[in-house]
């Protein structure tokens, strides 16, 4: 059985050790590194899939035998992280309840979903695939790197072991997606409250008896309860709430419930961010905001409003930006920032808000998100400034390996579409 | 006397008697870019255009001012006003289930001046809508040009009845049990267009004792056979694009093609036929029948010598309307150049929709309708400082919106 378990690790460890072994060094880039000033002339170079090197040109040793690679006239910034997308083609949770914690959309992702190609044309090299809310815990959630050549789900996983590691965060909802007339779910806010409650005031039961049986031989541990393992997780802090929430009520009841329970919390899509800007960041908990080109389409999101990157940053919270593929397209990810420095961001927010506050939020900063020796090579060269419309990403780079290059005709239409170009999969979820 | 005092006080402190509109550049949109230009309004028409250096402003007039103006912008095809914002059944009207053929269904029946949604794509620029029934029914009802102002439909429309909106694709079948099937979408049309052609003849003959009762629905029919009436038909799958051109052949129908993702696929076909296309929002999602769409259509479509046209179309979900101005831009940003990207959502439609004699360009006797930037308007950081409708000032904003 050990052995089994160990298999993914080998895996893992071969694609890994499989990425670029020969030096790269980008030179002549407008590099943003996000961490530390933007460097007009710059050189990064790269080993092993990893940043060996980021700095002004002619201060940063070039290896003798790297390939140079001559980058006048791009700019170079890290991958984005997407906190949230449904690319993948998974869903979580099935109509049998409302809570189901133990379902893990890794079993249900298709690693070799064109989809997936929408992000990379769009410059974004990690993801937080989520299932949907129309649950008020509609699964596990997985984080994934886009790894090129990818086939099987641990090709493209950041834990190492598939199912004894944690491999994503939870995902939570409340306000109207997940009430619904239907048996096991909840009808008011209320209840959904209560039913969240109910769930985790019995895996603290759970947890008590784990513990228990683990200080005193004497006593029995429960028999393992998947549904439980994964609430212990999220009350031990390894696996953190991804929590689609709309309404200023519904974010500060996720908030209350993150508070009771002790567990991490992302707040998603925050459509009145705005109107408790102050009360999010008080509570030290992060939001990671969707920027849409009107609002309504559903009741909670009529007064979701373009001013909430800016209205969160002025309070001090840490804010991102997700696409919630297909809600936004992937390959118009960067818009969100341009559009919310046009609303009072600042510019330097908003590109955190693209990378580094993202990788926060997955508890992957020490990886992703900035331009930084030692952090994953996982970069994007594009034409011009990412917050101009007229800018297209050029190259997406994962660990060191191009993964996508707009020169080349067979990934450009990736970021173009026409004819056959993908497939009608489109995981177009009630939301 | 009191009630003198309390209308007083409703009166702004300041009224100025007329606009004056200064601009950087001004995309006229006839001929070349006006650089340092003024244009003077009168009575909410353009009275006068034309270089600083020559247009005397008189000195009552309010004065504003912007990098850029361009004209107010035409959507030329989309269902706000009828599809609100709140997506709730009471502000659903786009899309009667009851029948999936229903051209007797008016647009001034249902639009909702005060709608949200109004508002916002009216702060981004918009001063008309072609809007109406939505996709979704073989033919849903009719569509009407609006101003994006006024409290009430009678304020707001220009023409109450000028398509009717049809739509050959497979989302008719999923709307209703028949049609199944795309041939029995098209031997559903043909059977009530044939049926039309009955009811007109009747009616048309010379035998009184001929006619057959009054129909409103036939009359609508006949209104579209007449040529009256357009058919705006929605169509992506180019064999369904073609089954709309060969029913307008038959029929002798005045076709505009609508939405039409794959019309990049039809090129020579669509100009040869010499129909013009109310292209598809650049970002519209890749489901369904769109499965083939490119961001590159309108750039392929300008190419070929087809006027590129930019709608915002129905959107069923979140968002619950498109942006003409982003739209646009993402179709600049994939090779439609510039010009032709301000051409897509001012003049191109104004000229489809016949309203080119009063709006879609900045020339002496035209709605006095303007969108002032204060940079390059398809870039997502420019703002709009002021959008004008009829020369009243309707957004006066260049911060946060």
């Amino acid at each position: 059985m050990k052995k089994y378990l160990f298999l993914p690790l080998v895996i893992c460890c071969i694609t890994f050790g499989k990425a670029q072994e020969k030096p790269v060094a980008f030179v002549h880039a407008q590099i943003i590194p996000i961490e530390g000033n933007d460097i007009e002339d710059g050189t990064l170079v790269i080993q092993d899939g990893v940043i060996q090197a980021v700095g002004a040109f002619g201060a940063v040793q070039v290896p003798a035998d790297a390939e140079i690679i001559d980058a006048t006239g791009k700019v170079l910034m890290p991958g984005f992280v997407d906190t949230h997308s449904h690319l993948g083609e998974g869903s979580g949770g099935d109509r049998s309840s409302a809570l189901n914690p133990e379902v893990r959309i890794l079993d249900a992702i298709d690693p070799a979903s064109d989809s997936f190609k929408r992000a990379l044309a769009g410059g974004i090299t990690t993801i937080n695939v989520m299932p949907g809310s129309g649950h008020l815990m509609s699964g596990q959630t997985v984080y994934i790197k886009l790894r090129k050549n990818a086939k099987t789900i641990e090709d493209l996983l950041f834990c190492e072991d598939i199912n004894s590691g944690i491999c994503g965060g939870m995902k939570m909802a409340n306000g109207t997606n997940s009430i619904r007339s239907e048996p096991n779910f909840p009808g008011t806010r209320a209840k959904s409250a209560a039913m969240v409650r109910a769930l985790f005031t019995q895996a603290k039961e759970y947890q008590r008896k784990v513990n228990e049986a683990e200080s005193d031989t004497s006593k029995t541990a429960p028999p393992r309860d998947l549904r439980m393992e994964s609430l212990v997780q999220i009350m031990n802090g390894e696996r953190i709430v991804h929590f689609h929430t709309h309404r200023h009520d519904d974010v500060l009841t996720a908030i209350r419930l993150s508070q009771e329970f002790g567990f991490k919390v992302v707040l998603h899509h925050v459509s009145e961010a705005w109107k408790v800007a102050d009360e999010i960041a008080a509570a030290g908990v992060p939001a990671s905001i969707i920027v849409i080109d009107s609002p309504g389409g559903k009741l909670e999101a009529m007064d979701l409003k373009m001013i909430n990157g800016a209205a969160l940053e002025d309070a001090g919270a840490l804010v991102g930006f997700h696409t919630d593929d297909g809600i936004t397209d992937s390959r118009v990810f960067k818009r969100s920032a341009a559009i919310s420095v046009r609303e009072g961001m600042s510019r330097q927010k908003a590109l955190e808000a693209l990378t580094i506050a993202g990788a926060k939020m997955l508890e992957l900063d020490n990886r992703l998100g900035s331009l930084v020796k030692g952090k994953d090579a996982d970069f994007i060269l594009l034409s011009g400034d990412p917050l101009s419309t007229y800018s297209h990403i050029e190259e997406t780079w994962v660990e060191g390996e191009k993964v996508f290059d707009r020169s080349n005709p067979e990934d450009r239409k990736f970021a173009t579409g026409g004819f056959n170009v993908y497939r009608s999969n489109i995981y177009f979820h009630v939301h | 006397m009191k009630k003198l005092l309390f209308l007083l006080c409703l009166v702004p402190a300041v009224t100025f008697a007329q606009l004056a509109v200064k601009g950087g550049k001004i995309y006229t949109m006839e001929g070349e870019v006006l650089t340092d230009g003024v244009i003077l309004v009168k009575d909410g028409k353009i009275d006068r255009v034309g270089p600083a250096s020559s247009v005397r402003i008189p000195k009552d007039y309010q004065i504003i001012e912007a990098a850029v103006v361009t004209p107010g912008f035409i959507d030329a095809h989309s269902t706000v006003g009828f599809s609100g914002y709140m997506n709730q059944p009471h502000d659903q009207d786009q899309l009667e289930m009851s029948s999936p053929i229903q051209p007797e269904l008016r647009a001034i029946d249902a639009y909702n001046a005060q709608e949200e949604l109004v508002k916002v794509v009216r702060d981004w620029g918009v001063s008309y809508m072609h809007t109406g029934h939505g996709p979704g029914a073989i033919i849903s009802g009719q569509t009407m040009i609006v101003k994006t102002v006024g409290d009430h439909m009678k304020d707001a429309v220009v023409e109450e009845s000028v398509m009717l909106a049809m739509t050959i694709d497979p989302l008719v079948s999923s709307n209703f049990q028949t049609p199944g099937t795309s041939a029995k979408q098209i031997a559903m049309i043909r059977s009530k267009l044939i049926e039309a052609q009955a009811y007109q003849s009747k009616m048309e003959d010379d035998d009184e004792k001929n006619d057959p009762a009054p129909d409103i629905q036939m009359e609508a029919l006949v209104r579209l056979l007449k040529g009256d009436l357009r058919a705006l038909i929605t169509a992506n799958r180019q064999q369904d694009i073609l089954s709309a051109m060969r029913i307008a052949e038959e029929f002798k129908l005045d076709l505009v093609l609508d939405e039409a993702t794959e019309a990049y696929l039809l090129t020579e076909e669509i100009k040869e036929a010499g129909i013009p296309v109310i292209l598809h929002p650049t970002g519209l999602r890749s489901n369904g029948s769109r499965e083939n769409i490119t961001m590159e259509a309108a750039a392929i479509l300008h190419k070929a010598g087809i006027p590129v046209i930019i709608k915002s179309g129905f959107e069923p979900y979140v968002p619950k309307t498109r942006i003409i101005l982003f739209e646009a831009a993402e179709a600049v940003a994939n090779g439609l150049p510039f010009e032709e990207g301000l051409k897509a959502i001012t003049i191109n439609p104004a000229t489809l929709l016949g309203i080119s004699d009063r709006a879609g360009s900045i020339v002496k006797g035209k709605e006095a309708d303007f969108v002032l930037f204060d940079g390059d308007p398809f870039e997502y950081l420019t703002k709009i400082c002021y959008v004008v409708v009829n020369g009243h000032i309707v957004r006066e904003a260049c911060d946060a919106q």
